[in-house]
């Protein structure tokens, strides 16, 4: 940045350089994105410290929520890499029973080796999120929609061949121990093992959004498509590769329930829909696409499931978690707006401060 | 003469039954500005999208260098040289300048096992290519292009064109949207671009702004090129009476004359 200043040496451009090196903490932590859901985590914590009391804060109580978290955030994370592209996927809430089934019924009902189970159910997400990104650039209509469709006609597809091929809607799993090791069983006797994972696809998500060039390419999808592919970018395979993701990501976490819990039901995870959503919005990408980070996925699914299992520690009836939830979505959202405006505007407001 | 950079000969385009473009022949030469003057819905977008690899042209040839080309894609048509910034879009309002400048072809580097967006270089490019052209108030890289103001953002277009070294420059209306000191900002960078060797294609409604600018001026009219002349050849009005399809003009200037002898030499109130 100096050695720019010294070939333009006008003073309109030094003044501001040297006002923002003096503040360069508070210019850059109102930029973030995801100021809104930081502030929203707080005071959710602190609201559950105070009256969720010791269980709350013990190791057991921040298990309960890590455990929530790590599931919902391996499926909010490829979601909302999508919602930053300008797209929707709300079939995540079939692919996850769709997947626990397909792992329950090759492995558990028909007992071939727990991997193949596996990698069935992976490769189902993998051609679900294929189909999903197919129809979504193709008919060109809203992904909304798209896959509003698919999450019912996946949620029909694995009611019906579930009975035709097992005569039941909940299937029995026994897998082994290293696949129990690897995939569904408790550390410490508290905490999933899907945690790791968690920890794992943060990585990866992180890699890919804010330092592969690939991050660029969804910024710009999802602010302007038409530029995008005008720029260059081949928008169509780009969507496709994040349907596939979070199809994926979808089928890993409906196995790993199914290996956890040693048995699959045909109704289960329709929840993950709006669950997904909420934590990627509460974390500030803006659902019209072209805004996010992976921080504020982060910290918007530890908000979700810091509410979602906090209220059982409190004496308040479970019913009003939603209530908490449903206002904190409203707050959230306008407080991210705010900043993002803030955002739009602040090196601009600087300078006219420094020049008057 | 040398060879045009880029040849049109008898290029049509219609969008179904729709007939956009009609038998358009045109030459774009290297340090030139040619501006393309039209009504609304003349078919400018139209035929800049052709040359920019958007819409393919229904029939007629194409030539760069002398050699025939077809573009299938934007891309296709940038590796060719041709930078095209469009009439709406083209920049990414929540994208920081840096990241919006390499969309598409962004610089990387090594970090341990991981090949990375290398995100201080874009910023330090796309802020000195700013500079470059004049704009001196973004010192920043990391400044959101929604904070720009209109002409900066033309700027920011037109920099990430010639950092990538086009030899065609397309603006589609770059200054229909700003006021005057940022139109001249505009103008002075097209001028900037020319000095390079780059060939210009300037669209705009606004006569004076191509005056200043052009060396050579076509207009199309419903999609059929209803002149094509040089700088010089014709006068401001003569410009304005073309664009607006000439008797049109003739009569509102009619209309106007006897309304003034009509209410004593008072011009008509504008927007009473
Ligand atoms: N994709 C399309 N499908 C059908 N018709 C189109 C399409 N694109 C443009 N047209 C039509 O072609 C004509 C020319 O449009 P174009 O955008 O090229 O005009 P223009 O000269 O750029 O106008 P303006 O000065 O308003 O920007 C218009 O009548 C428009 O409706
Ligand atoms: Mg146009």
């Amino acid at each position: 940045m100096k050695s720019e200043t010294a070939m333009q040496p006008s003073e309109a451009a030094i003044a501001p350089l040297a006002s923002r090196s003096q503040w360069p903490s508070f210019g850059s932590l109102v930029r973030r994105p995801e100021m809104g859901s930081v502030i929203g985590l707080i005071a959710v914590f602190v609201f559950f410290s105070i009256f969720g009391g010791e269980d709350f804060l013990s190791v057991g109580g921040a298990a309960s929520w890590l455990n929530v978290a790590a599931e919902l955030g391996i499926i909010a994370l490829p979601v909302g890499l999508l919602m930053i592209a300008g797209q929707l996927d709300l079939s995540v809430g079939s692919m996850v029973p769709a997947s626990s089934m397909t792992v329950a019924i090759i492995s558990g009902h028909f007992h071939a080796p727990i991997i193949v189970g596996v990698l069935a159910s992976l490769g189902l997400g993998l051609v679900v999120g294929f189909v999903n990104g197919l129809l979504v650039i193709r008919t060109r209509v809203p992904s909304f929609v798209v896959t509003l469709a698919t999450l019912f006609a996946l949620a029909g597809l694995t009611l019906g061949l579930s009975i035709i091929l097992t005569g039941s809607t909940s299937v029995a799993l026994k897998s082994g121990p290293i696949a129990k090791l690897l995939l569904g069983d408790y550390i410490g006797g508290k905490f999933e093992v899907t945690l790791f994972w968690w920890i794992a696809i943060v990585a990866i998500v992180g890699y890919i959004l804010n330092l592969s060039r690939y991050g660029n390419w969804i910024l710009a999808v999802g602010g302007d498509s038409v530029s995008a592919r005008n720029a260059g970018i081949p928008t169509d395979r780009l969507t496709i590769a994040l349907y596939m993701g979070s199809g994926l990501c979808a089928a890993f976490v409906g196995l790993s329930q199914a290996i956890l819990y040693n048995s699959a039901q045909v109704a289960a995870g329709q929840s993950f829909i709006f669950n997904s959503i909420i934590a990627v919005v509460v974390g500030g990408v803006l659902l019209t696409g072209g805004y996010g980070s992976v921080v504020g996925i982060v910290l918007g699914t530890v908000t979700f499931s810091v509410v979602n299992q906090g209220i059982f520690y409190t004496g308040f009836n479970a019913n009003w978690a939603s209530l908490i939830i449903g206002i904190l979505l409203l707050l959230a959202v306008v407080m991210n707006n705010t900043f993002r405006n803030m955002a739009l505007t602040y090196a601009a407001r600087t300078k006219t401060r420094t020049r008057s | 003469m040398t060879i045009p950079l880029l040849k049109l000969t008898g290029i049509n385009k219609s969008f179904g039954p729709i007939d956009v473009l009609r038998d358009i022949s045109l030459d774009v030469n290297r340090g030139e500005v040619l501006c393309l003057l039209g009504d609304n819905g003349a078919g400018k977008s139209t035929l800049i999208k052709i040359l920019s690899g958007v819409h393919k042209a229904t029939s007629g040839v194409m030539e760069m260098d002398g050699k025939p080309v077809s573009f299938d894609s934007p891309r296709d048509a940038s590796d060719h040289g041709i930078a095209t910034v469009h009439q709406f879009g083209g920049t990414f309002q929540l994208m920081s300048i840096g990241r919006s400048f390499f969309v598409g072809a962004e610089p990387t580097k090594r970090w341990g096992p991981l090949v990375i967006f290398d995100r201080k270089r874009a910023n330090e490019i796309a802020v000195r290519e700013m500079r470059q052209l004049g704009i001196t108030r973004i010192d920043d890289g990391n400044r959101l292009v929604g904070g720009l103001s209109g002409g900066e953002r033309q700027a920011l277009a037109i920099a990430r064109a010639v950092h990538f070294g086009a030899s065609v420059l397309i603006l589609d209306e770059p200054t229909a949207a700003l006021g005057v000191k940022e139109a001249a900002h505009v103008l002075r960078i097209v001028l900037q671009a020319r000095q390079k060797g780059i060939a210009v294609i300037f669209i705009t409604h606004n006569v004076v702004h191509a005056l200043t600018v052009g060396d050579h001026f076509a207009v199309p009219i419903r999609g059929s090129k209803a002149a094509d002349f040089r700088k010089g050849e014709k006068s401001r009005e003569e410009i304005t009476d073309l664009m607006a399809g000439g008797e049109q003009m003739a009569e509102l200037e009619a209309e106007i004359e006897s309304y003034m002898t009509k209410h004593e030499g008072h011009p008509p109130r504008v927007g009473g």
